[in-house]
């Protein structure tokens, strides 16, 4: 019986590239809510690092997905009151396109 | 008695044997298996919806002193395929201004989630596909995810219409997920499991389905359930008088037809988590044995399916501010209180 | 023969779909296709916590981050959309060096994790899963648990406070 060869590497690798995909979304998307989107990108990579952690490290302990099931938590509470704010944003300049709001007060 | 769980092993048996003896490696038997279990399941449940589609008819005609369908064989039961078969080779509609991905693939999400419910639903004695250990969960989660569906109907038809409806109804959803959620949590709480499957089995005789310890958890699930599923009195993001058909306006034949049977899905869905959780699943009221135990099911759910197409004729619709105003100001402090009562029980009486 | 092989098969078309998905998240022109893709990586990677024992954590990343998160991310495209007729490039100037930049990271990444040996450990995963986090989060988290309600108490009411119409 072949053992399956998913490694800790395979998921490591896994989260890597996406947290790359995050990371370029953030740096060259100009619509505010297409950076918060690549910033959940990112979220969700690292949360896939913390359950291979623990499933690799410590299966028993659960430490990997405690700390990840928080992630989800502080993550969905950011995302609310980033799109309050950027609805806010919306209101006063009548778009959101991020190379457009750089100035403070107008 | 007439159990299917020993007929199925008995076919799967011979079916798998027969393969092997053709010379089809052990993977692939297990993939075929797999198939055909997804295969078996959709027919089941799309089977138990066509017949709900027709005694929605006839109830509804009964209820409002009139007969209902009777031309297409007896007392019209064949009335359901008929319109199958003409919504299928009905023209499919799309307007030019339409966003073509997201309203095709609106009607596609909204079906499958209607249906990913069924894997994890004991049908009978040993009949689920997938006793999930996290079984409640994956099903609230599921439901949730058929939102994303109304809301791709709504924008990608490029109507104001759809988009309020579509919006209507995400907002309508979403609202009473929540009091849902909480009031399964009660049940949760008293059977220490989210399986399915055992959740059914500790109910074994009658005194001890979970409704008699749970009456206001079961007020709350069956309240928000209805507005779940978008059936009166909560109908508002479907009424025709109010805005033309909602977020189904632009759409046409088969997948009006997939919108249409998703809904009817939603609601067995309804009527199976309320007879699985509070009135003993499969169970007969004597014990395991009595009986078919996919018939006691069957009639269970029926009957409730009855109750929620029993509602749409007696209560007058919500407006849309009474809905809100409803889930978020009453049923939301009500599941609260639920959960404390529950808990100071679990804690006095164990 | 066949776990391994299902396995296998598994993780790559999920890792397929995540990462198909996060591509056509940060490059797609229309803004409500980017949230829809969006809803499909988030459901992908539960996927992945399917293949990693965590059921519990798999079933809570549908019912929050496709079920609310992406949702809000859907509500926030469909009320912010900038009518505007003329096309707008979707990724700023700098897109060709935040490329190289990124790809730049991705190997150090893939360098610095690649070879290490972490302490790979043979125990089994708890049997009941939800069970075990349900205990951890009442006794041995439950300071963090705490504090992660007040927070989402006051995201509640920042973000209500905050996108009221005057």
């Amino acid at each position: 019986m072949a053992e399956a060869t998913i490694s800790l590497n395979h998921y490591l690798m896994l989260s890597g590239i996406l947290f790359t995909i995050g990371v370029f979304g953030v740096l060259t998307r100009r619509n505010a809510i297409a950076i918060l989107m690549s910033v959940e990108l990112m979220f969700n990579a690292v949360n896939i690092t913390l359950v291979a952690f623990s499933d690799f490290v410590t299966p028993a302990a659960l430490t990997g997905q405690i700390i990840a099931l928080f992630t989800i938590v502080v993550a969905a509470a950011e995302a609310a009151v980033a799109l309050a704010v950027v609805l806010l944003i919306y209101r006063s300049f009548k778009g959101i396109n991020v190379d457009r709001i750089n100035f403070m007060k107008w | 008695m007439l159990e299917l769980r020993g007929l199925i092993d008995a076919i799967w048996g011979l079916i798998s044997g027969l393969l092997s003896g053709l010379g089809f490696s052990p993977n692939l038997i297990s993939l075929i298996g797999y198939a055909i279990i997804a295969a078996v399941l959709f027919g089941v449940v799309a089977l138990i919806v066509l017949f709900l589609v027709w005694w929605e008819r006839k109830v509804s005609a009964h209820m409002q002193d009139r007969l209902g369908p009777m031309r297409v064989g007896w007392h019209g039961v064949i009335q359901t395929i008929a319109d199958a078969l003409k919504l299928l080779q009905k023209e499919d509609i799309t307007p030019k201004a339409i966003d073509f991905p997201i309203h095709f693939w609106a009607p596609v999400i909204t079906f499958v989630a209607a249906f990913m419910v069924y894997v994890t639903v004991p049908f009978g004695k040993g009949l689920i596909v997938s006793d999930l250990s996290v079984g409640i969960l994956y099903i609230i989660a599921i439901t949730t995810f058929t939102v994303i569906g109304l809301l791709m109907a709504g924008w990608g038809s490029n109507n104001k219409y759809s988009l309020l409806g579509g919006f209507r109804s995400a907002a309508q959803v979403i609202s009473y997920e929540v009091p849902l959620t909480l009031a399964l949590l009660g049940v949760i709480m008293i059977a220490q499991t989210l399986s399915l499957g055992a959740i059914v089995t500790q109910q074994d005789t009658i005194f001890k389905w979970y409704v008699w310890r749970q009456p206001l958890g079961f007020a709350i699930f069956w309240i928000a359930a209805t507005a779940e599923c978008n059936r009166t009195p909560f109908d508002l993001p479907e009424a025709d008088s109010e805005l033309v058909a909602g977020f189904v306006t632009e759409y046409s034949g088969m997948k009006f037809a997939m919108f249409f049977l998703a809904e009817f899905v939603n609601m067995f869905t309804a009527s199976v988590i309320a007879v699985t959780l509070f009135f003993g699943g499969w169970m007969s009221p004597f014990g395991p044995d009595f009986g078919p135990s996919w018939l006691w099911f069957l009639g269970k759910t029926l009957f409730f399916v009855f109750v929620l197409m029993w509602f749409r004729w007696t209560y007058p619709r919500l407006r849309v501010d009474q809905l809100m105003g409803f889930a978020w100001k009453v049923l939301l402090p009500l599941a609260f209180l639920n959960i404390l009562l529950t808990g100071i029980g679990i804690y006095i009486f164990d | 023969m066949s776990d391994a092989f299902l396995t296998n098969l598994t993780f790559y078309v999920l890792s397929f779909c995540v990462i198909a998905g996060g591509i056509f998240v940060v490059s797609s022109r229309n803004l409500f296709h980017s949230a829809v893709f969006l809803v499909f990586t988030l459901f992908s990677v539960a996927g992945i916590f399917v293949m990693q024992h965590a059921y519990f954590l798999a079933a809570i990343q549908v019912l929050i981050y496709v079920g609310a998160v992406a949702m809000l991310m859907i509500f926030g495209v469909m009320l912010t959309t900038q009518l505007t007729n003329v096309r707008l490039r979707h990724v700023n100037e700098q897109a060709w060096p935040a490329f190289a930049v990124c790809l730049f990271f991705l190997g150090f990444l893939v360098y610095g994790l690649w070879d290490t040996p972490f302490k790979i450990s043979q125990a089994a995963a708890p049997a009941e899963v939800t069970r075990a986090i349900g205990t951890l989060l009442m006794t041995e988290y439950v300071l963090p648990f705490e504090v992660v309600s007040v927070l989402l108490l006051v995201a509640l009411i920042g973000a209500v406070v905050i996108a009221k119409k005057e």
